[in-house]
């Protein structure tokens, strides 16, 4: 029978991977989903029944275990369900730092176990070594998943908005301090120099500050970095089971996140212009944005009224808009979509400039717009966008603010200089929509404002897009 | 010493980690950025395999503390695979393409 289960593992992993690769392209992406799903389901049911230890003797326990899957599924499908599209990546996150702690209440269960052993056996050499294997695995998965988990829950609050941001002076050193205390003591406990229960669970407690605290001073727009390294995290906890259990579906799944996840994290620090480092050690958020306020980019800015604004669109041969995180918090998406469709219905040319980390997450944007059912062929990623802005009549910009600012072309001393922007201050108009003055998520004012092709529509994205829409019907 | 003995008396685990790095950045090194966000999602629903674990633990598990923590523990990764999978299939059901 255990052929059976060794089979079904090797299919289930072969479902990851190829999931995997379907998720990267959009036809195929939903049926992606589903095949790792059912792999996944295989795999779980395969493991109730099929799964013998050493000796031989098969789990028992089957009614709790079903117990608590039935409660898990329930709780989680309901919760799946209702979340609304816009709090999608705290969602993910939310998931992220469950499975991070399931990853470490393993290790916790098994280093139990393993003082069972220990002081109900006396001890040959070769148990020694495996002993000693087996103490570094769980170690790393106890602080991993832990750090994980702290980690996602603060992330989780805080885009939820119920965790404001906080740094305390020297945050830097505290976090390094704290990242260095868990390796040193994991160092010590490793070698046997500090040992027992105590010292085990003082790792557990460091490792919960740690997470805490490296999430804490990360301001909003950060997030999406820190939840997808935080997603590669406990894709490597899940996979120091895959070394404790001997077990190839949880190394292989678990491995293929973790470097996965990895490479994602570090293509959105890429867009972002931050190295993972900096992210790291809590580097940004609020202490660079105070420190960059010196930059200002003066002059005078030009207010368009509603009326003129949808003159100007109306009577334009192409317009593109570029939506940003103020569209998403006024839930406009759908107002847009309606915007776009009046236009169109009378021969404008519309399309939708997605930057890389346009919203809250790379990607975030495109969900949101999809939802209210425009097409994703009228998305069109930054490096094919940018070049049309030179044909394009009207721009018009919706609640973004860093992802189009000129500076980060021209001014070396801008924090966010080298972020690749839209450049749509070649286009022949730019409108753009804010509800007030008040600098972007970088904290640096925005050279583009005061630019004589520039107007300043203010007020809350969907209402302004509401009157803009009834605007143009009227016309 | 210990660590030498670890990596040889795992040595095929240690390839398929090796192996499985490449891989997870080949696949996903030519992803459009419109499908970061959903594949994020579909990564962490993947990583909810540390559910086997929790089950091969909660099956073995004597004494009341290792199955309350075991339980706790499966229900936490059924969240992780329950929620991660269908989160991801909500984001994905809005790319049809408009017809």
């Amino acid at each position: 029978m255990e052929h059976i289960l060794v089979v079904i593992y090797l299919i289930s992993s072969v479902t990851f991977m190829l999931g995997l690769k379907m998720l990267s392209k959009p036809d195929t992406a939903r049926n992606g989903n589903l095949i790792a799903a059912a792999g996944m389901v295989l795999a779980i049911f395969a493991t109730i029944f099929l799964y013998k230890d050493s000796e031989g003797n098969h789990l028992h326990n089957l009614i709790w275990i079903f117990l608590a899957l039935a409660i898990g599924t329930v709780i989680g499908w309901i919760m799946a369900k209702r979340v609304q599209m816009t709090a999608m990546p705290q969602m993910v996150s939310f998931f992220n730092g469950m499975g991070g702690a399931c990853a470490a209440i393993i290790s916790i269960i098994e280093y139990n176990h393993l003082n069972h052993v220990l002081a109900t056996t006396t001890m040959t050499p070769e148990m020694s070594a495996s002993y000693q294997g087996k103490i570094l695995i769980i170690l790393a998965g106890l602080i991993i998943g832990t750090v994980s988990f702290s980690g996602s829950i603060i992330a989780y609050g805080k885009l939820e908005g119920k965790i404001g941001d906080f740094s305390i002076k020297g945050q830097q050193v505290v976090n390094i301090g704290l990242l260095l205390a868990i390796l040193v003591s994991s160092v010590l406990f490793y070698l046997g120099v500090i040992n027992g229960t105590f010292w085990f669970y003082i790792i557990l407690l460091v490792s919960v500050m740690y997470g805490v605290l490296f999430v804490f001073p990360i301001g909003g727009a950060d997030m999406p970095v820190v939840i997808s390294l935080l997603n590669s995290f406990t894709g490597v906890a899940a996979a120091c089971g895959g070394f404790l259990y001997n077990n190839y579906v949880m190394l292989i799944g678990g491995i293929l996140v973790g470097s996965a996840g990895t490479i994602l994290t570090v293509s959105m620090c890429k867009a972002m212009n931050r190295s993972l480092l900096n992210v790291l050690v809590g580097n940004f958020g609020g202490g660079t944005a105070a420190a960059s306020t010196g930059s200002t980019a003066g002059g005078s800015t030009k207010e368009i009224t509603k009326s003129d604004a949808a003159i100007l669109m109306k009577y334009a041969k192409k317009v593109v808009i570029v939506p940003g995180y103020g569209l998403a918090v006024a839930q406009a998406q759908h107002t847009c979509h309606e915007l776009e469709t009046i236009l169109e219905e009378s021969g404008v040319e519309v399309k939708y400039a997605i930057h890389p980390v346009a919203g809250r997450m790379p990607g975030h944007m495109n969900v949101l717009l999809a939802e209210s059912n425009v097409s994703y062929d009228k998305l069109i990623e930054m490096e094919d966008i940018n070049p049309e802005f030179a044909t394009t009549d009207v721009v018009l910009v919706v609640g973004a603010n860093d992802v189009v600012n000129p500076a980060a072309k021209t001014d070396p001393s801008s924090p966010i200089f080298g972020m690749p922007i839209l450049e749509v201050e070649n286009a022949k108009n730019v409108i753009v929509m804010k509800r007030s003055m008040k600098a972007g998520y970088a904290g640096i004012d925005n050279a583009l404002f005061y630019q004589p092709k520039t107007y300043m529509l203010f007020g809350d994205a969907k209402d302004t897009l509401v009157k803009l829409v009834n605007e143009v019907k009227s016309l | 010493m210990g660590i030498l003995e670890f990596i040889s008396s795992n040595i095929q685990m240690i390839y398929l980690v090796i192996l499985m790095i490449f891989v997870g950045i080949e696949l996903i090194s030519h992803v459009p950025s419109v499908l970061h966000t959903p594949l994020m999602s579909g990564a962490n629903a993947i990583h909810g395999v540390v559910i086997i674990g929790a089950i091969i633990v909660m099956g073995q598990a004597e004494g009341n503390l290792s199955l309350i923590l075991g339980f706790i523990a499966v229900i936490l990764g059924t969240l992780n695979v329950v929620g991660g999978f269908v989160v991801t299939d909500r984001m994905l059901e809005m790319f049809k393409k408009k017809k």
